[in-house]
């Protein structure tokens, strides 16, 4: 029950939002994170936990560089 | 250069000794189970589940006092819908709510201040579950009450913490490789968080995302880890750096720790674990729906394995009602109840595959 989904701010009048997931549009807290119009935020039982730092492809290319690393 | 194939065949040719590896997170177990992950490497590395389901670990005792409120008079108990079919000692929710018992679910807790706002006379009773994710919401949703001067609202907190969790699987459970930590609870308490159960225990801390790649790197790392562990040191490794900081998100410990106190708590499966739970602070006790001393647990049949399957000494097929007795439709132990408990996970998907 821990899972957070990510979704688009669309609109922010501080601390609430409204994020995009998917075309759904959803009623977020965002008082716990610093975020702006077009984030993508994690959001958890209505609450925005964290700012998404990169997309997807870029954040698995980083992934693969840091075990390349560690290894 | 590293990619997914190669990390895939190394651990399919892994030829060590046996390795359990645990997932914290039942969201990872899901994962694993959807992308067909054990099918890929090989059958010597075991991915355990661990107690990562905060619902499967809350005790019957709980449930019943959940019952009470959803029975009393000018009272609506309020959960996330995971908690429904829990059974308690006289019942679930779901079966409550069937015979008239005032039960609603929420998508969030923070929904819940607009509907006292709306109907002064009737209190509404959170049933506060989750592990340090879900604390945030219930702390914010405190914060909105006490600013707007809301006083029908109470929070009956069964909220648990990882981290003396982990400790206690460490202390008595020595075959453990390594783990895979969940990654939306790190998300609030940070990759430094597990720094001391590294320092005394020495093994692999991988906090992982979910996507398949993210849960074969982490198990990657942990055996590379593992193997090189004569040359040195295990470590903590933050394989989720898009989400998750060194130091958590800051903002969302303070409100946890503005509202809460930890106490100790009762596991189900585990037993008690001193300080592991998240309590209201004596300022808000006018919010607390009476959370403390919620430890009775049901008698589960002798057979149930539950306690086993929470620390990952059995699977959930290892258990003789698996599927027979024990099913979603009527489940027995709370790891068939819930959408994460890992004897539902596997039932789910094994049936998928048939
Ligand atoms: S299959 Fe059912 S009875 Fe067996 S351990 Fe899981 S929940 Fe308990």
């Amino acid at each position: 029950m821990c899972i957070a989904i990510p979704g688009k701010i669309v609109s922010l009048d501080y601390p609430k939002a409204k994020a995009d997931f998917n075309g759904n549009l959803v009623d977020v807290n965002v008082g716990l994170v610093d975020t702006k119009l077009g984030d993508y935020v994690l959001v958890h039982a209505g609450c925005a936990i964290e700012v998404m730092a990169k997309d997807k492809a870029m954040e698995l290319i980083e992934l693969f560089q840091e075990l390349e690393d560690i290894t | 250069m590293m990619n997914i194939e190669r990390m895939i065949q190394e651990l399919k040719e892994y030829e060590g000794p046996e390795l359990k590896i645990m997932e914290v997170c039942g969201t990872h177990t899901a994962s694993i189970f959807k992308s067909g992950i054990r099918s890929l490497i090989s059958p010597k590395l075991r991915l355990i589940s661990g107690p990562g389901c905060p619902v499967c670990v809350t005790p019957s005792s709980y449930i019943d006092r959940c019952i009470d409120y959803a029975m009393k008079d000018h009272h609506v108990l309020v959960t996330f819908g995971d908690m429904m079919k829990v059974p308690g000692m006289h019942g679930s929710l779901s079966q409550i709510k069937g015979d008239g018992g005032s039960v609603e679910l929420m998508y969030s807790p923070l929904e819940v201040t607009e509907k006292a706002r709306q109907n002064p006379d009737i209190t509404y009773v959170i049933a506060g579950v989750g592990f340090e994710t879900t604390a945030p919401s219930y702390a914010l949703t405190i914060e909105e009450a006490v600013r707007e001067g809301i006083r029908n609202i109470r929070i009956l907190t069964a909220l648990k913490t990882v981290i003396p969790a982990l400790e206690w699987i460490c202390e008595n459970e020595d075959g453990i490789g390594g783990f895979l930590c969940p990654g939306h609870v790190s998300v609030i308490i940070g990759s430094a968080a597990y720094g001391e159960l590294l320092h005394k225990y020495n093994k692999p801390f991988v906090v992982a995302g979910f996507e398949p790649e993210h849960i074969l790197a982490a198990i990657y790392d942990i055996v590379r880890q593992l193997r090189n562990i004569k040359q040195q040191d295990s470590s903590v490794h933050n394989l989720y750096k898009n989400a998750v900081r060194t130091e958590g998100n800051q903002k969302a410990q303070k409100i946890i720790n503005h509202y809460f106190e930890h106490g100790d708590t009762m596991w189900r499966g585990l037993g008690m674990i001193p300080d592991s739970g998240l309590y209201l602070k004596r300022e808000y006790a006018d919010y607390d729906g009476g959370s403390k001393g919620l430890d009775q647990d049901v008698q589960l049949p002798r057979t149930c394995r539950c306690s086993d399957v929470i620390i990952g000494r059995a699977n959930p097929d290892e258990c003789k009602m698996f599927g027979k007795t024990c099913n979603p439709m009527s489940p027995y132990g709370p790891c068939m109840v819930s959408s994460e408990g890992a004897c539902g996970i596997w039932y789910r998907n094994i049936k998928k595959g048939e």
